[in-house]
């Protein structure tokens, strides 16, 4: 019973510690309030009549008969929401040469995708605005659908739309020289050409927004279900002319958002204009049909990739090409070309590779647009990397394991620099792969692989290495000229009864970001979690931060509120100080309750230094200050971006009659510096591995060669089930950055980056026997079976 | 033209008039302002809107309010005023087995609904049941453990701790 005592044996310490969230119980007592199921006051419902075609030119547009129709109170066409509402385009700055055609809420011109909605119908009714947009005539000339990616990049290809000079919407090069003679000259070369299939976030609440300007106050208030509430603010702002303070958007609870509820959508911005013009809050909910044509999709790549090896299995170079589609206009306001640049600037990053060569183009066609979605590039990079280290590693004759041994970068080697120029504080392969291997059980695995074999029972077993950008400065797009913060800013305030609320701009979905925020203003200023109350998601209350995205709510959000947190905690013992006539540095806050920090022995408690401040300042000496509200705000510095690492293991059985995976069980190693809540960190590992075997297996957006969506439906479009998940287990390696106090990197995106790559490698591996690899996902049974020559 | 419906919800008897086109998950979110049911598919396959119908988990997207007339409805709101749920959304609380909440109340339905049907499930038969709920968020993993925590604590006679807070 000699146990050191460790910092959680401390009261108060919550960080490092699993706690449930306070939060989550109004979820199960069915008392969430999603923007879905919002009513306001005179609240109107809007309905969109949307594009039959992949591309064509508007003709003519006849909505007299829609006008007419029950409940109908506007019938808005682009022009009629051009008068209001600036056009926007999504490109960035400092991706060079960048180039999209401006968008508006509804076009006025030429539609660019199946499912675009065209014209809107607001009336008092969902039901009754539906039947009216049946009842509008459009005239379309239908115009040819850019589709393929190789068709569109051709010489005097058709464009996907008419104000570009052709598909081509970003290009870019990276080359640190002499390629060619490494491939030329190297004992090993392995290539492969892969193919991603597009699949989209498919968040159980769809997207919903109800916009309500006050046209007697020139007031904008927006209850959106979305990440970023302050960039929203931003944007309606400036794109409707409103001044900033007036408008005001609130993110109640969300039903899912993955990185899908950050973008812009023709929809969202048309329902502000639709409510201006009717002087009435506006709902809009996308029903699933519409959500599959109109949220973003994601991935859609085409790699080919090889890599050159010494003949001990050490890489010595890669040469990459990546070709992305991304519909007919890049994303606003974070582009569509941050996914491609992620992909080729994180292929490779695990391993001591010196020699990079890669290009990347991203290209315009007539299907919905594609963005960043969880794990923006990630998947695609750890793919590409980890299934031609295997192809090496059998190649050379070494095991997976042990090629990555010999290349990983050791974790004595940082702080080092990728060939891409990302550079890396300090990460721990070694570590991760060593304990992947002792939970797998991996040698046994691999006996227990070769004994089914032989008795025709075909097992792959998988692993892959990832890292994971987390924590982004300005880096990422505030340098590009978009209006996105990388810092955030939190209210930490005792209340005149002793508890205390913070008030931050990171933002809530389900990951447990208030729960963290709680734990950590807590922490700092030693008082019991249930004290504190974080409050999340609403321009006018919160200082304005960058909110949640790219796993930044941990790392810097918790720093931010770390940071107020200590300095609540001087301004209280200052106070008490100056009350009992003692020195600040001799008292200590725990439990609530400012006691001696040498003795322990309890000196008062904030509840009665609050009612001091608030209610008896006449008993304070004059030159006193009761400063009980703290606002602070904090912007990562050090190095751009906090990288995690970590490794995914994988073990699947194959029916090689069927095509039909079962997957037995993944595991997870990651390294997310401090860990805040391990309850937590698991949970969102988890949902992340379960995104990426989706990918891995089910889910795709099918089109056929018109540029329509032929699976648009949650019948038809397959999500992981229950029944066909494995159980996942997770292990921790802990480096904190040492860029904050705190030490915290992300978490979210972990999961995803690596499982489709670990799936890959273990379908890949029960093949081997086969003779035959598969290089493209979702791996269908159909095609396995084709991959076996069985069809 | 609306029709009068009489059914039960949540142990309250009422008379109301709908539309003949209204769904029932749309009855309930919409006029009775039951909004813990959620809509996510409205095609039967992702569970959210599973409510009790006569005892039974039923789709609320599936069926239109008139065809609920004289039924017995009971929904995540009377089932957590009733605490028939408190032990289920207690190990799901514990577990951390929901992030977003969108798909909980149906999970929480399905749960109740198997564990009716048997009460010590296995791992896979609790992952069978759940094959008509979807959850984007969590992975499953967690859910899966809480139900089986929850049949446990059945089978051993433990009884339920109450869920909600109670007033001071
Ligand atoms: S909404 Fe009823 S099953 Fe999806
Ligand atoms: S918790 Fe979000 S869908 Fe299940």
């Amino acid at each position: 019973m000699n146990r050191p005592l460790s910092a959680l044996d401390r009261p108060n310490s919550y960080i490092g510690r699993s706690v449930s969230r306070p939060n989550a119980k109004r979820l199960l007592a069915g008392r969430g309030r999603y923007v879905t199921d919002l009513v306001l006051p005179r609240m109107l419902h809007a309905a969109f009549l949307r594009s039959p075609y992949a591309h064509a030119r508007i003709v003519a547009i006849d909505v007299d008969a829609a006008r007419a129709m029950p409940g109908v109170r506007l019938v808005a066409t682009g022009a009629d929401l051009a008068k209001l509402c600036k056009p926007w385009t999504g490109t960035l700055d400092h991706f060079k040469g960048m180039t999209s055609v401006p968008q508006l809420p509804l076009p006025l011109e030429e539609v660019l995708w199946a499912g675009q909605a065209v014209v809107a119908v607001v009336a008092d009714s969902r039901a009754e605005a539906e039947d009216a947009v049946e009842a509008i005539v459009i005239e379309f000339e239908e115009l040819p659908a850019v589709v393929d990616i190789d068709l569109a990049r051709a010489p005097g290809a058709d464009r996907a739309a008419a104000g570009l000079e052709n598909n081509l919407c970003f290009h870019s090069r990276l080359d640190t020289g002499g390629i060619d003679t490494i491939f030329a000259d190297a004992a090993h070369v392995v290539e492969e050409e892969f193919h991603f299939g597009r699949h989209t976030a498919v968040t159980l609440e769809p997207r919903a927004i109800v916009a309500d300007y006050d046209c007697s106050e020139g007031r904008l208030t927006v209850h959106h279900a979305t990440q970023t509430p302050y960039q929203f603010q931003d944007l309606y702002s400036r794109h409707y002319g409103i001044p900033e303070a007036r408008v005001r958007v609130i993110a109640p609870d969300i039903g899912g958002s993955f990185g899908m509820k950050l973008h812009v959508y023709h929809e969202d911005m048309a329902v502000v204009g639709l409510s201006m013009l009717t002087g009435r809050p506006v709902k809009f909910v996308a029903d699933r049909v519409e959500s599959f044509v109109s949220d973003i999709h994601a991935r859609d790549h085409r790699v080919r990739a090889r890599m050159a090896l010494d003949d001990a299995g050490t890489i010595l170079a890669m040469d990459v090409e990546d070709v992305t589609a991304i519909g007919p206009f890049s994303t606003y306001p974070r582009t569509s070309a941050v996914e491609g640049n992620q992909v080729i600037r994180l292929i490779g990053a695990p391993y001591r590779m010196r020699n990079y060569r890669a290009e990347l183009s991203v290209v315009f066609q007539n299907k919905v647009q594609t963005s960043q979605y969880r794990a923006v590039g990630h998947p695609i990079a750890c793919a590409v990397t980890e299934r031609l280290l295997d192809m090496a590693a059998a190649k050379v004759g070494l095991d997976p394991a042990a090629i990555r041994e010999r290349n990983l970068i050791p974790d004595d080697a940082y702080p080092c620099e990728s060939p891409t120029g990302f550079r890396f504080e300090a990460l721990s392969h070694q570590q991760c792969l060593a304990r992947l291997k002792t939970m797998m059980g991996y040698e046994r695995l691999r006996d227990e692989q070769a004994t089914l074999r032989a008795r025709g029972i075909h097992r792959g077993i998988g692993i892959a290495t990832f890292v994971e950008i987390s924590n982004p400065s300005p880096a990422f797009y505030g340098i590009g000229g978009a209006r996105i913060s990388a810092q955030d800013g939190a209210i930490v305030k005792v209340t005149p009864s002793g508890e205390v609320r913070c008030l931050i701009s990171v933002t809530e979905q389900g990951q447990g970001t208030e729960t963290i925020i709680g734990q950590i203003v807590a922490d700092q200023l030693g008082i019991p979690c249930e004290r504190v109350q974080v409050v999340t998601g609403d321009t006018e209350v919160t200082p304005h931060g960058g909110a949640t995205w790219a796993c930044r709510g941990a790392g810097i959000g918790g720093e931010t509120a770390l940071q107020a947190a200590r300095r609540l905690r001087a301004n209280i013992l200052a106070l008490a100080a100056t009350i009992l006539q003692a020195k600040p540095e001799a008292l200590t806050l725990q439990d609530g309750i400012v006691v001696d920090a040498v003795t322990g022995a309890e000196r008062i408690s904030l509840a009665e230094i609050a009612r001091i401040a608030y209610f008896r300042s006449d008993t304070l000496p004059p030159d006193a200050s009761a400063q009980l509200s703290v606002a602070h705000h904090y912007a990562p510095q050090g190095y751009p971006f906090a990288f995690t690492n970590g490794i995914q293991g994988c073990h699947v059985e194959l029916d090689v009659e069927t095509g039909f995976v079962k997957i037995l069980k993944h595991w997870v190693v990651e390294d997310c510096g401090r860990i805040i809540n391990p309850l937590l960190v698991d949970e969102q590992m988890r949902g992340g591995v379960v995104q990426g075997l989706g990918a891995a297996f089910f889910e795709e957006c099918l089109y056929n060669d018109g540029g329509q969506l032929t699976n648009g439906s949650l019948a038809d479009y397959l999500v992981p089930m229950a029944c066909e998940m494995p159980d996942i287990e997770i292990g921790h390696v802990e480096t904190p950055t040492a860029d904050t106090v705190l030490g915290a990197k992300g978490c979210g995106e972990a999961g995803t980056a690596a499982a489709s790559a670990a799936a890959l490698n273990a379908v890949n591996d029960a093949l081997a026997p086969f003779g035959t690899s598969i290089a493209q996902i979702p791996m269908t049974p159909a095609r396995l079976l084709k991959a076996l020559g069985r069809i | 033209m609306p029709v009068a419906i009489t059914l039960t919800v949540n142990g309250e008897t009422l008379t109301r008039l709908v539309e003949p086109r209204e769904t029932l998950a749309d009855f309930l979110r919409r006029d009775l302002e039951l909004t813990g049911t959620h809509t996510g598919c409205e095609m039967g396959v992702c569970g959210a809107c599973l409510v009790m119908l006569d005892g039974l988990p039923a789709h609320a997207c599936l069926m239109f309010a008139v065809q609920a007339d004289g039924t017995r409805v009971e929904t995540v709101e009377g089932l957590t005023g009733s605490a028939a749920l408190a032990d289920l959304q207690r190990a799901f609380h514990e577990r951390n087995a929901l992030q977003c909440g969108f798909c909980t109340p149906g999970m929480l339905i399905s749960a109740e609904g198997l564990l009716a049907r048997k009460a010590m499930p296995s791992r896979e038969e609790i992952r069978d049941a759940l094959s008509g709920n979807y959850c984007r968020c969590t992975g499953y993993e967690a859910i899966v453990d809480a139900i089986e925590t929850v049949a446990r604590r059945r089978a051993a006679g433990e009884a339920a701790l109450p869920f909600a807070e109670e007033p001071a």
